[in-house]
């Protein structure tokens, strides 16, 4: 079966955000940008999948602008085997990124689709779920084991009180949580061979999608900074801090 | 305008979430003075929603009973919520695991945008969210003519509990062939729960393993405090997955949050920095975690915590 994993283009995790001076939005100029870490985890799942013998191929797709071409030859050297690069730079919102995956599933047609449970620079968390939709699938979010059998593919799910298991007839969508797996890191040969691969451009006009979302970020402001309070000597002047400064504690 | 929650439950019980929910929806309808209904769906949850009946501000609950619902599962959720929602303006939720299960696959369904984790009601069309791990807080405004949000509750003042609404029946069944309940692994813990808690005790990888985190049971039951951990500690198997604190996990905001053996990295400070008191224990003095603590306290955990144990 064929297995489509969506990644994204973002910040990288270890770099703090500054907002601009102006407030429109966070500045990103010369920031280090990465894999979405929930992304990485999605394309090493198909890859396994792969590996096991039950997938026979990994398609990798991005919407973004050029750039967002790096990520997709990291997928590919960790093991997709083509890449879908859906080009443009607009600002595209979960529900656009949605639609224009689902156009993609409907040419590619995989049994599954595997996302990240949340980007980590809009944390909309989202995609996957608009995606189940749009396609009328079964959705399996927040992944931290998934299982494919005849036609069915159960998915351990992390939830606030603990683990959830559903079974999801196929084909299906998965959202990757942090625990599914460690994704590897991508060896220089397989870097060099990722460059052959195949890798088709698209464009939303094509795919016949608008991007325009209903939604505007009308500013963009730091949040409230907390100042570093003072250290204490010993655990006796903690607990009278706490008692008869913060009172906190009686 | 008039807005449609979906509350959270488990076990016959009401979520303290959705007290929180309340007060959001109070805030978005507060000038057009509309409804705000409660929406229970599961098996079995008439106690569910004489608790919800109570919540101030809250003029229905509309209670759906049966099986197909009994699991909260996204696909039969979504369409149930596709078939009120023509009713209102705003469909809400907490930005529990289920709310930001089934939010956004109604608002694909019904071609409108959802909106995550908002922190603040601007108006009742344009809310404040985190991005970026918290390190930024966007405006947003929605054109929709249908509003689908998650709502953080540490963010809103729990809604009182003096009212008496009153409680509808909702004949609504749909089908669901997409998806099937398995099984479920709940943690027990006679701990408060950890987004609701007044004082938070975490602990992080420098707890050395799960064995450890029992140096945190005496604190936590003389402070009536909920236990939770850093991402690093979970992965390392010490604690389930449910007690992390975090951009991806859960976000706390109690009175008093004491990290243990916690570095402070921007994902786990997501989760917990909008706490009222910050306490950080920790042997590097240079820590980040002590950049946003009140109080930090220097030294060895497996020494602190003990005596820390018994001074309290
Ligand atoms: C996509 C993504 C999402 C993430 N989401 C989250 C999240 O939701 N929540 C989260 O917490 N993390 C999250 N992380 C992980 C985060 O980046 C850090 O790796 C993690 O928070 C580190 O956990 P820690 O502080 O326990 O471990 P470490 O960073 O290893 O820190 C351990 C600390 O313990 C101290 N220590 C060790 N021994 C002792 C002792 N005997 N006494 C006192 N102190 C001691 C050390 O000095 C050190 O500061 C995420 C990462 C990514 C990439
Ligand atoms: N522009 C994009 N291109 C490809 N995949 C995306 C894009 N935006 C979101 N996704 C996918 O959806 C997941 C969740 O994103 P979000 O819902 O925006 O938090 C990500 O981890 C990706 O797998």
């Amino acid at each position: 079966m064929k297995i489509l994993v969506a990644v994204k283009r973002v910040i990288d995790y270890n770099v703090k955000v500054r907002v601009k001076a102006d407030h429109s939005d966070v500045d990103l100029t010369n920031v280090k940008m990465a894999m979405n870490p929930f992304c990485e985890i999605a394309v090493e799942e198909a890859v396994r999948l792969k590996e096991k013998g039950i997938a026979t191929e990994v398609v990798a797709v991005t919407i973004g602008p050029k750039a967002a071409q790096e990520q997709l030859r990291t997928a590919l050297a960790l093991g997709a085997d083509r890449a879908v690069h859906v080009s443009t730079d607009e600002r595209v919102e979960s529900l656009a990124v949605a639609k224009l995956l689902k156009r993609v599933v409907d040419e590619e047609q995989p049994q599954l689709v595997i996302l990240g449970k949340q980007a980590i620079d809009t944390d909309n968390n989202q995609t996957g779920q608009m995606l189940a939709a749009l396609t009328g699938w079964g959705q399996g979010t927040y992944a931290s084991k998934v299982d494919i059998q005849d036609g069915t593919v159960n998915v351990t799910r992390e939830i606030d009180g603990g683990l959830q298991t559903v079974a999801l007839k196929l084909p299906a969508v998965v959202t990757t949580d942090l625990r599914l797996n460690e994704p590897r890191y991508a060896k220089l040969p397989d870097i060099m061979k990722a460059k052959k691969k195949p890798l088709d451009t698209r464009t939303p006009e094509e795919l016949g999608v608008a991007i325009a979302s209903q939604v505007t970020q009308l500013q963009v402001e730091t949040p409230a900074e907390r100042k570093g309070g003072i250290k204490v000597g010993s655990v006796d002047e903690l607990v009278d801090k706490l008692k008869n400064e913060a009172k906190v504690i009686s | 305008m008039s807005v449609l929650i979906l509350a959270d439950h488990h076990d016959g019980q009401l979520a303290g979430t959705t007290a929180h929910v309340v007060a959001a929806a109070q805030q978005i309808v507060k000038d057009s003075g509309g409804d705000i209904d409660l929406l229970v769906a599961g098996q079995e949850v008439q106690s569910v929603a004489e608790q919800a009946a109570k919540l101030d501000g809250v003029n229905r609950v509309r209670i759906v009973d049966h099986t197909v619902y009994a699991h909260q599962l996204a696909e039969p959720l979504a369409d149930l919520l596709v078939r009120l929602a023509d009713d209102y303006s705003h469909v809400l939720a907490s930005s529990s695991t289920t709310g930001k299960n089934v939010l956004p696959r109604l608002a694909a369904l019904k071609d409108v945008a959802a909106i995550s984790d908002i922190l603040d009601v601007v108006s009742a069309d344009t809310f404040k969210r985190p991005i970026y791990a918290g390190n930024a807080i966007a405006t947003v405004q929605s054109a929709d003519p249908l509003k689908v949000l998650t709502v953080r509750s540490t963010a809103f003042d729990a809604a009182g509990e003096t009212g008496s609404a009153a409680i509808e029946a909702v004949d609504a069944t749909v089908d669901n062939s997409l998806s099937s309940f398995v099984d479920e692994r709940l943690e027990q813990s006679e701990r408060p729960e950890l987004s609701a808690a007044r004082v938070v005790i975490s602990g992080g990888r420098g707890m050395g393993n799960g064995e450890n985190f029992k140096l945190l049971d005496g604190i936590a039951d003389k402070l009536g405090a909920a236990i939770g951990a850093s991402r690093a500690a979970v992965d390392a198997g010490f604690v389930p997955n449910d007690m992390q604190v975090g951009q991806t996990g859960k976000i706390v905001a109690p009175e008093l949050y004491i990290a243990v053996g916690i570095s402070g990295a921007i994902q786990h400070l997501a989760g917990m920095k909008d706490s009222k008191v910050i306490v950080a224990i920790n042997k590097d003095e240079e820590a980040p975690i002590f950049q946003i603590a009140d109080y930090g306290l220097v030294g060895d955990l497996f020494q602190i915590l003990p005596e820390l144990e018994r001074s309290l």
